[in-house]
């Protein structure tokens, strides 16, 4: 996906920098060219990641099944899944890629603020990426689960180098989360057009914003937690190690308290993408945008003090078990001002069922289902029957796999025309989005009820009465993979398509700055700055 | 109602040239994300295979890229018309920011300290439940570290000291101001060094105060190193002549990571050194 070609510049001195191929993606300086490579980076990972699922619902279809018979690999293999979806798909799109697509473009702004740390986050992704493959791949694989909890992840256990790598790329991605955070806040508050205050920015801008915040404060905390799991496995120390005094609750405190950010990090430029593809394809501004934006930060706000719900079974106290309780409830309340504001949007407007307007209302819907099933495992009463089973992992596919996943192709239908100039098949897109969707819901709503039945997540087999549910859930999986096959040739279609798109191919409705210009946007969307009345 | 809307609002009514730096494309980028890779397997390697190459590897590649990438940006800052006001504030906001994630960073040992300090049952079943643990003596917080606590303090008015210096465009203060903090940081180096090296409990192997105790300490000491580094770039700048009173954002940027520095120092000398003494103390 290389050969856009943008107008002549004014200034030449900026228009020859995307000339050649090591000059263009190796040394790039440039916002969409680095958007592109992360976009390209989270492709590949989205591919291995649900390559490693399919594995997986191939060897749960049938009961004593012996594709994978080694545990050590079903486990290096469920970590590798688990890294490469969340850090290495859906990240870099909605962050690293979309993110640095249309955060310049939508404050009016020519570039990100610093442009070669911006390049250097990506490469940093890249290097945490060959190191995930290395952790999955060297000795017996890294078979720590993505939480990566000691003793499990201790020496003892896994004393081979692969938890080494799999820590690393942990530490690696990290730096190109925070140094891309740091871009990001720098750009959005001290890069916007004149006019355009903070109560005046698209809500895709706030929602990054918001997200670099918790990148910023959550990040360094797991830098600490996994420095210190290193140190331990590799340098004598004792942090989590029971037998030199050391607590490996402390491990599940530390990991959650940026886990649970991390979260919402996934999730709320989603929220802000979905904003503009449910406004737009209502053709009516969103309802309530000042809300919208506080329920972002109030999300935001809270997410970084209710961590210990995830860890309801490892023996806090009733106090801490009542207060995490209370305080996670309370995010349904943003979440629904989110939700509500998003039908009210849509209520009276002339709605359009183009394919983004498919994915934002299938987000929406499963989004609501993963939400009220997160109500559920609030509880720590019955988080306390339901912790570590299947039902667990429904819940966190309907919002991440159905959520932001949804938001990802959303954005990306959405945005291609704007990134490269040719439209998407539309009957294909739709056909990819009814494939898709049957196939997950079909994957994981049983999986609700396998949890409720009470099996385990992470083994590789299961007592013949979880038989049922689990072929079904595996015939979804196959549907959704093969459903991708579609989304792969969609590609292909995009890329050798002659049709060229206007600067505004959704017309009446998409308003944000990115429309003002051609399609593709040129090199540096604003030569000239944008006024904003 | 202006604000209820997404965007409705965002009419272009007008366009300016705009007053950013747009850099030219660099290589550094890519050499400082290999150096960081090669630095993590050297560290592996060092822990499996007791091998080193990776690891002089890369940090000899971050070391050049550091050189590198800031003689880039020295340069640029110097360059009239490149760094407009808008993109000395943005720089403002990189430093403080960074900063910001540098103190996340130290939350998550100072957790870790005070996971134990508070609830001395969290520990393992070795011990009983008091900190520090029954067998450890602590080093005296008012030997060494109440020395290391007086020269951060005393460094952080000496950089104050340059810093006014500066604004008042005299040279020689800045040099005096700015040579002192950095003999006083490495007077601390030297304090710290020997206070590891006649440590009363060991590193390795040591259990969970060790642990703590050097990880925190640790880190402060790698970070006064950093500090002291960028505290003598900006000594080789001053005596080139390079700051003005009104633009010396890399002297302010130093200064600011110096204070940090100096902060985390008082929180670990009350807490760790003050707070977590044992009843009798090593000197």
């Amino acid at each position: 996906m290389s050969s856009t070609t943008a107008p002549e510049h004014k200034f030449h001195a900026h228009g020859r920098g995307h000339r050649g191929f090591v000059r263009r993606w190796l040394m790039s300086t440039n916002h969409k060219d680095i958007g592109t490579l992360y976009i390209t980076l989270a492709m590949i990972g989205a591919l291995e990641g649900g390559a490693l699922s399919m594995i997986m619902r191939a060897q749960l279809m049938y009961p004593n099944n012996t594709i994978i018979t080694s545990g050590q690999t079903w486990n290096a293999i469920i970590t590798a899944h688990g890294l490469l979806m969340i850090f290495f798909f859906v990240m870099p799109a909605l962050i690293g890629g979309f993110g640095n697509w249309f955060v310049p473009m939508m404050i009016g702004a020519p570039d990100m603020a610093f442009p070669r740390l911006n390049n250097m986050s990506f490469w940093f992704l890249v290097m945490g990426f060959i190191f995930v493959n290395l952790g999955l791949l060297v000795g017996h694989g890294s078979g720590v689960g993505w939480t990566l909890y000691p003793p499990l992840a201790n020496s003892t256990y896994q004393p081979g180098p692969a938890v080494d790598f799999t820590l690393f790329s942990l530490h690696l991605a990290g730096i190109s989360s925070l140094l891309g955070a740091i871009n990001f806040i720098a750009t959005i508050l001290n890069m916007r057009a004149p006019g355009m205050g903070m109560h005046k920015m698209p809500l895709f801008v706030w929602s990054i914003l918001v997200t670099a915040f918790l990148l910023l404060l959550a990040i360094p905390v797991l830098a600490g937690a996994i420095t210190m799991l290193i140190m331990d496995r590799n340098f004598g120390t004792s942090f989590f190690e029971p037998g030199g005094g050391g607590d490996p609750v402390l491990f599940q405190h530390l990991f959650w308290f940026f886990g649970h950010p991390e979260v919402y990090i996934m999730i709320l430029p989603a929220f802000g993408i979905i904003s503009h593809v449910v406004s737009t394809f209502s053709k009516k501004p969103i309802f309530g945008y000042l809300g919208m934006v506080y329920a972002m930060v109030a999300i935001g706000f809270v997410g970084f003090i209710v961590w210990a719900h995830h860890m309801f079974v490892s023996g806090i106290s009733m106090d801490s078990k009542v207060y995490f309780e209370a305080a996670t409830l309370v995010i349904a309340v943003p979440t629904g001002v989110k939700v509500f504001s998003w039908l009210a949007t849509m209520w009276g407007g002339s709605v359009e069922l183009k394919t983004p307007m498919l994915w934002a209302l299938g987000f929406i819907f499963m989004f609501v289902i993963g939400g009220a099933t997160g109500v559920v495992l609030a509880n720590a009463g019955l988080d306390t029957e339901l912790h570590n089973t299947y039902f667990v992992i429904a819940h966190f596919h309907y919002v991440l796999s159905m959520g932001s996943v949804f938001a990802i192709f959303a954005g990306f239908f959405y945005w291609i025309g704007k990134m490269y100039g040719r439209p998407y098949p539309e009957f294909l897109g739709k056909l990819h989005f009814w494939t898709f969707f049957i196939g997950v819901n079909l994957t994981f709503f049983p999986q609700h009820f396998l949890g409720l039945a009470g099996m385990p997540r992470r083994y590789p087999d299961y007592p013949t009465a979880f038989a049922g549910w689990n072929y079904v859930s595996s015939v979804g999986a196959m549907i959704s993979g093969l459903s991708t096959l579609i989304f792969l040739y969609i590609l292909f279609s995009i890329f050798t398509s002659k049709e060229r798109l206007a600067d505004n191919y959704w017309g009446e409705g998409a308003n944000t700055l990115e429309w003002t210009v051609p399609s593709p946007a040129p090199h540096h969307t604003f030569e000239d700055v944008p006024v904003i009345r | 109602m202006t604000d209820d809307t997404h965007a409705a609002e965002n009419q272009v009514v007008g366009h300016m040239p705009h007053p950013y730096h747009l850099v030219e494309p660099s290589l550094w980028p890519l050499f400082g994300a290999v150096s960081a890779i090669l630095i993590a397997t050297g560290i592996i390697f060092v822990a499996h295979y007791n091998d080193y190459v990776f690891l002089v590897m890369g940090a000899l590649g971050a070391f050049s890229t550091m050189y590198v990438w800031w003689r880039d940006v020295i340069a640029e800052s110097r360059t009239p018309g490149l760094h407009k006001l808008v993109t000395q504030i943005g720089l403002r906001y990189g430093m403080a920011l960074f900063i910001s994630s540098e103190v996340m960073f130290f939350v998550s040992f100072f957790w870790a300290y005070f996971n134990f300090f508070f609830y001395p049952s969290h520990m393992g079943y070795m011990h009983a439940a008091v900190w520090p643990p029954e067998h450890i003596t602590t080093i005296d917080p008012f030997a060494v570290p109440l020395f290391n606590t007086m020269v951060l303090l005393l460094s952080g008015t000496t950089i104050t000291w340059a810093h006014h210096a500066l604004i008042e465009d005299d040279r020689r203060g800045l040099i005096r101001g700015l040579g002192c903090t950095i003999i006083l940081g490495v007077a601390f180096l030297c304090g710290q060094t020997y206070e590891y090296t006649h440590s009363p409990f060991n590193f390795y192997h040591g259990g969970i105060f060790p642990s703590v105790f050097f990880i925190a300490t640790g880190f402060h000491g790698f970070h006064v190193i950093v500090g002291t580094s960028f505290l003598t770039v900006n000594f080789f700048r001053a005596l080139k002549g390079q700051f003005s009173p009104k633009r010396h954002f890399g002297f302010e940027a130093a200064a600011w990571y110096w204070h940090f520095v100096d902060v985390v120092w008082l929180f670990l000398f009350v807490c760790i050194y003050y707070l977590g003494r044992s009843a009798i103390t090593a000197a």
